[in-house]
């Protein structure tokens, strides 16, 4: 696969790239015709094709040289060969699309295909309304999107925001690149003008938020989304924005008050677990993970609680015990985890209940490294039997394999599972006791 | 294992042509600036440079230093300097800076801008507001083709898939007609042309009109590729925003190949390319590691025979053999590292129930699981581009408790995937789909809401459902699909799905004509935008009309390619690929948001 090499070799060392005839006939010099034809259907690129009438100028005026017309594939070598040479300074050869059109008289199309072509073309003779429209509307209707830009900063340029607006309002493709346009160059102002002559109001609305993204400065961010709050979002945006404000507005107090703790090193947790990065900017979830990691067990007035995140930003149950469980899991808190799943009914009983479901609790735990007498605890609490099965094979969690084999009374499976444990460990005693014992019905 | 292509498959074109003629192009530029300069790149044109010219090249034509273009000032101390750049307001204030530096230091230079593929009026806007309009001169480096291998050809736009679909910019148009007109002058008229899509129609529009004003270039040449068959990638979204499990696929899903090449923290800066890889990487995972470790042993064995030669024969073995096996060693060491990486994640981000979950929401089945093992995907943070792949599981996270777990700035992102049509609001009184009821009797909570939402869009924007059962693109499977043997081009999906854009390709090439495809043509919403285009073209050899080249505006992904290669060696036929840059569920979700890493 890797022939460039080669192909550059032969490129250049090849005799057959050197000479040709253009009437040969012979097949072997066709791949040498098409790169001719190649080169030529670049010749736009090389040269300019059809103000031969204008002299090369230098600055001061004065011409410069003779033109090299790189029309075969030969004179394409030979350019290169002697370019050094060439009597105008390279950096005074204006290249093609630089030369000023002097004319007067393109029809709007030409002067659209000159545009296309790359050409500087002077636009300045379209001063009626009129004449420009038909300028855009040729621009449209030829589909290049260089072009159209290329009309609508003329139009920006020369039209009354007022006008340009109603116009465009009428004709969407161009209207959609006068927006991109905008948004490329930076120009919010005039964007936010025409979002309001539109009566765009939601995407007047998102694009003043998007400015929050240049602001870097937490506090100078906070304030301008205070600014954003109440901007006309749908319903759903608008709780979005708000939350926004309000997490930041958190975001900055906890990060003042940890980065503090951190530094006095008077607190244990952020002595053992450095924080890693700072908390500003952070989304909602990372949030409530950084508080279950750091400020786990206070109480629910603080800001930094995870409790209090959770009922100031309505976050669901299954959501808050997902990342709740993660960020304990890590600090190997298995007491809590344990704390986390157990519930109390009104006669004092105790209970395991997981709402996200204990197989998917299992699984982070086992993620998070946890021992496998933890794992096992919790795979012996997932209800399905085969899922049980699984997850206790997969984690090696031994004990619960055999004891579900044993319930099951399937002795085929219990065997199989005995070629998995080490040889002489106490599980293939416990399975050498089992499969002898002939209390058991074993169902197969 | 390795699909062999049927014996009277047509020769490919050489395209290596196209990388000589950049490689001139640019040396040409180079020397419109003699003496010594230092060059600016700009990263994006890092990897496409590399692979037509190297540095000694550039040396050669007095490259003193390289840089690369970054928002930092400039220490180059060369009296001249070149930038090779795409055409970006950024770039021009770049540059603009370092020129007002130098001007305000009283200092002069020469500074050349070499736009590739070409330069842009809002670019030269810029460049006379900030004052330095005529301190630099604009150069064209029309080089918009790059093979990245003997049947594909990128753009390497990946910016296309945002300006056009998601701004409705339509800058890149002509930059693909050039290309097209390019490809004509070098390999001859297409005499069959068809296509689905605006930009597909545009694209094709101002590519005649070209032809037609450069009258004569492609007169009288014979074809070589007798169709062309272009596709806007928002006629299908579903294929591309699934999880790949072609091994090539799955490599850039993992690894992300860029420009041909894949850089990963195991495999370092590696070609994916080579003999062991043309073998697998069309094929299924699962066949991947028999086909791996059938190579190790017969490379083992070829090792093993050196015992017990004599001195002559070793002498032999070590002069012809020993590279080419060595060589081999290296690939296959590079393919199973690359298998455990892509395992190890795989395992770790449960790729089996994705992918389930991915099937079972094509097929309109489980979607109570479905649903929530996306709301549970969500919940965890799954990053959006890495793991929720399913395009399902994409609409909802558009819809489903954005600023919690992504972050509030996603907000925007998710109004660009509305903007772009990934994502609508259902309209008040719609009635609901059976699926949709069943789910919104799920619903419990406003989150589950959304879902609904997402499922309804879905129905009603892309009407896939229908679309898929007219086009089957769901295939009845009595028992196991047999991945080592595929009976279709399902296999680049488990079995379980045919890529939407290669069905349409297939059934269209079958017809030569849109006939009879009416009615989903319609359920696209393209009815004015799907074309056909034939002329009467005597010359074209059988060979040559059994050559299509298939281009993707928006961009193409490798399961696409696998699948077509495959219709390809069933059919006889050979398809040629040009995109605007290769792509992946991860890349379109990219070019969807608004943060900016």
């Amino acid at each position: 696969m890797n022939r460039t090499k080669g192909d550059e070799e032969e490129y250049w060392n090849s005799s057959k790239f050197k000479a040709f005839t253009f009437d040969d006939e012979d097949d072997e010099l066709s791949q040498l015709k098409e790169s001719k034809r190649a080169v030529n259907s670049l010749r736009d690129f090389v040269d300019d094709d059809d103000d031969d009438d204008l002299e090369r100028v230098s600055w001061s005026g004065e011409p410069v040289g003779s033109r090299t017309r790189p029309g075969s594939f030969q004179s394409l070598s030979d350019a290169l060969s002697d370019t050094p040479a060439k009597s105008y300074a390279p950096e005074l050869g204006r290249p093609k699309g630089e030369y000023r059109d002097y004319s007067n008289d393109w029809s709007p199309s030409d002067t659209v295909r000159r545009l296309r072509k790359g050409k500087v073309c002077s636009l300045e003779r379209f001063r009626s309304l009129q004449d420009k429209l038909q300028l855009l509307e040729e621009a449209v209707s030829m589909h290049d999107g260089n072009v159209i830009t290329a009309v609508l900063i003329f139009l920006k340029r020369t039209l009354s925001k007022e006008i340009l607006f109603r116009e465009l309002e009428v004709r969407q493709v161009a209207l959609r690149h006068l927006i991109h346009f905008l948004k490329e160059i930076g120009d919010q102002k005039l964007l936010l003008d025409l979002f309001r002559f539109l009566d765009r109001t939601e995407e007047l609305a998102l694009s003043h938020y998007r400015e929050h993204l240049n602001i870097q400065d937490p506090d100078k961010r906070k304030e301008f989304l205070k600014t954003c709050i109440g901007l006309p979002f749908s319903s759903e945006d608008s709780a979005h924005i708000q939350d926004h404000y309000t997490l930041l507005e958190r975001q900055i107090i906890i990060e003042a008050n940890d980065r503090h703790l951190e530094s006095a090193g008077q607190t244990e947790i952020f002595r053992k677990h450095p924080r890693k990065a700072s908390i500003l900017n952070m989304p909602l979830v990372t949030t409530l993970f950084y508080s279950c990691f750091y400020h786990y067990t206070e109480a629910e007035g603080t800001f930094s609680s995870p409790i209090n995140l959770k009922k100031t930003f309505k976050i669901p149950d299954k959501q808050y015990v997902l990342t709740a469980l993660a960020a304990r899991a890590k600090l190997r808190a298995w007491n809590d985890v344990d704390a986390l799943f157990t519930t109390k009914n009104w006669l004092g009983y105790t209970k395991k209940r997981a709402p996200i479901g204990f197989h998917r609790v299992v699984e982070i735990l086992h993620k998070n490294n946890a021992p496998v007498q933890i794992l096992q605890e919790y795979v012996n609490l997932v209800e399905d039997v085969d899922t049980k099965l699984n997850l206790a094979t997969k984690f090696k969690c031994h004990d619960v394999v055999i004891d579900t084999c044993r319930d099951l009374k399937d002795r085929q499976q219990l065997l199989a599972y005995r070629s998995k444990v080490d040889k002489g460990s106490a599980e293939e005693e416990k399975i050498d006791a089992l499969l002898s014992s002939s209390q058991i019905r074993w169902k197969n | 294992m390795a699909f062999p292509h049927r014996p009277d498959a047509p020769e490919l074109p050489d395209f290596s042509m196209l990388k000589r003629l950049a490689r001139d192009q640019l040396i040409y530029l180079l020397e419109q600036l003699p003496g010594k300069k230092d060059l600016f790149i700009e990263a994006d044109l890092m990897s496409p440079l590399d692979r037509i010219a190297n540095v000694s090249i550039l040396k050669q034509h007095e490259v003193d230093k390289l840089y690369k273009v970054e928002n930092k000032p400039a220490l180059s101390s060369s009296e001249q300097l070149c930038f090779l750049v795409r055409p970006r307001i950024k770039n021009m204030r770049y540059i603009a800076s370092l020129v007002n530096a130098d001007k305000l230091a009283g200092r002069t230079r020469k500074y050349k801008v070499i736009f590739s593929p070409q330069k842009f009026y809002a670019c030269e806007m810029v460049l006379e507001e900030e004052g330095i309009y005529g301190d630099v001169s604009c150069d064209e480096w029309a080089f918009s083709l790059l093979p990245l291998d003997v049947d594909l050809l990128s753009m390497e736009l990946p910016e296309f898939f945002r300006d056009y679909f998601l701004e409705g910019d339509q800058r890149w148009i002509n930059t693909v007609a050039q290309a097209l007109h390019l490809l004509s002058t070098l390999y001859g008229p297409f005499p069959n042309c068809y296509g689905i899509g605006r930009c597909a129609k545009m694209a094709y529009e101002l590519w005649r009109n070209l032809e037609e004003e450069e009258d004569g270039e492609t007169k009288g040449r014979r074809p070589e590729i007798g169709h062309i068959f272009l596709l806007d990638r928002d006629v299908d979204f579903v294929t591309a925003l699934c999880s790949q499990v072609v091994y090539e696929g799955l490599v850039d899903d993992t690894f992300r190949i860029k420009c041909g090449k894949c850089h990963g923290p195991l495999l370092g800066t590696s070609h994916m390319a080579g003999l062991v890889f043309n073998e697998i990487r069309n094929e299924h995972f699962s066949n991947v590691f028999g086909f791996l470790s059938q190579k190790a042993r017969n490379l083992q064995a070829q090792y093993d025979r050196r015992r017990g030669m004599d001195i002559k024969q070793m002498k032999n073995f070590v002069s012809q053999e020993l590279k080419g096996l060595k060589q081999e060693h290296r690939l296959l060491s590079l393919h199973i590292g690359a298998c455990e990486s892509i395992m190890k994640k795989k395992t770790k981000q449960d790729f089996q129930e994705l992918i389930k979950t991915e099937h079972a929401l094509l097929e309109g089945f489980n979607i109570r699981e479905s649903t929530s093992y996306i709301e549970e995907h969500i919940d965890r943070q799954v990053p959006p581009s890495h793991c929720s792949r399913g395009y399902i599981v994409l609409l909802s996270l558009t819809s489903v408790v954005p600023d919690s777990s992504y972050g509030p700035e996603h907000l925007l992102t998710f109004s660009n995937l509305r903007r772009a049509g990934l994502l609508t609001e259902q309209a008040p009184g719609d009635t609901l789909t059976a699926v949709e009821s069943k789910v919104s009797k799920l619903v419990t909570d406003k989150a589950a809401g959304k879902i609904t939402d997402a499922f309804s869009s879905l129905a009603k924007r892309s009407n896939f459902r229908a679309i898929s059962k007219k086009l089957n693109l769901i295939p009845r499977v009595d028992g196991e699909y047999d991945l080592k043997v595929p009976r279709d081009m399902a296999y680049v999906f488990s079995g379980a799905y045919v890529p939407l854009s290669c069905r349409i390709i297939e059934q269209v090439l079958e017809r030569r004509s849109w006939q009879g495809l009416d009615e989903v043509v319609r359920l696209l919403n393209c009815s004015d935008f799907a074309f056909t285009d034939m002329t009467k073209e005597d010359k074209a050899s059988s060979e040559s009309l059994r050559l299509i080249l298939v281009v993707f505006l928006g961009g193409c992904t490798f399961s696409e390619i696998s699948a077509l290669r495959f219709l390809g060696r069933e059919k006889g036929y050979r398809f040629i690929f040009l995109t605007t840059a290769v792509t992946n569920s991860a890349r379109l979700m990219e070019a969807m948001s608004e943060v900016k890493a």
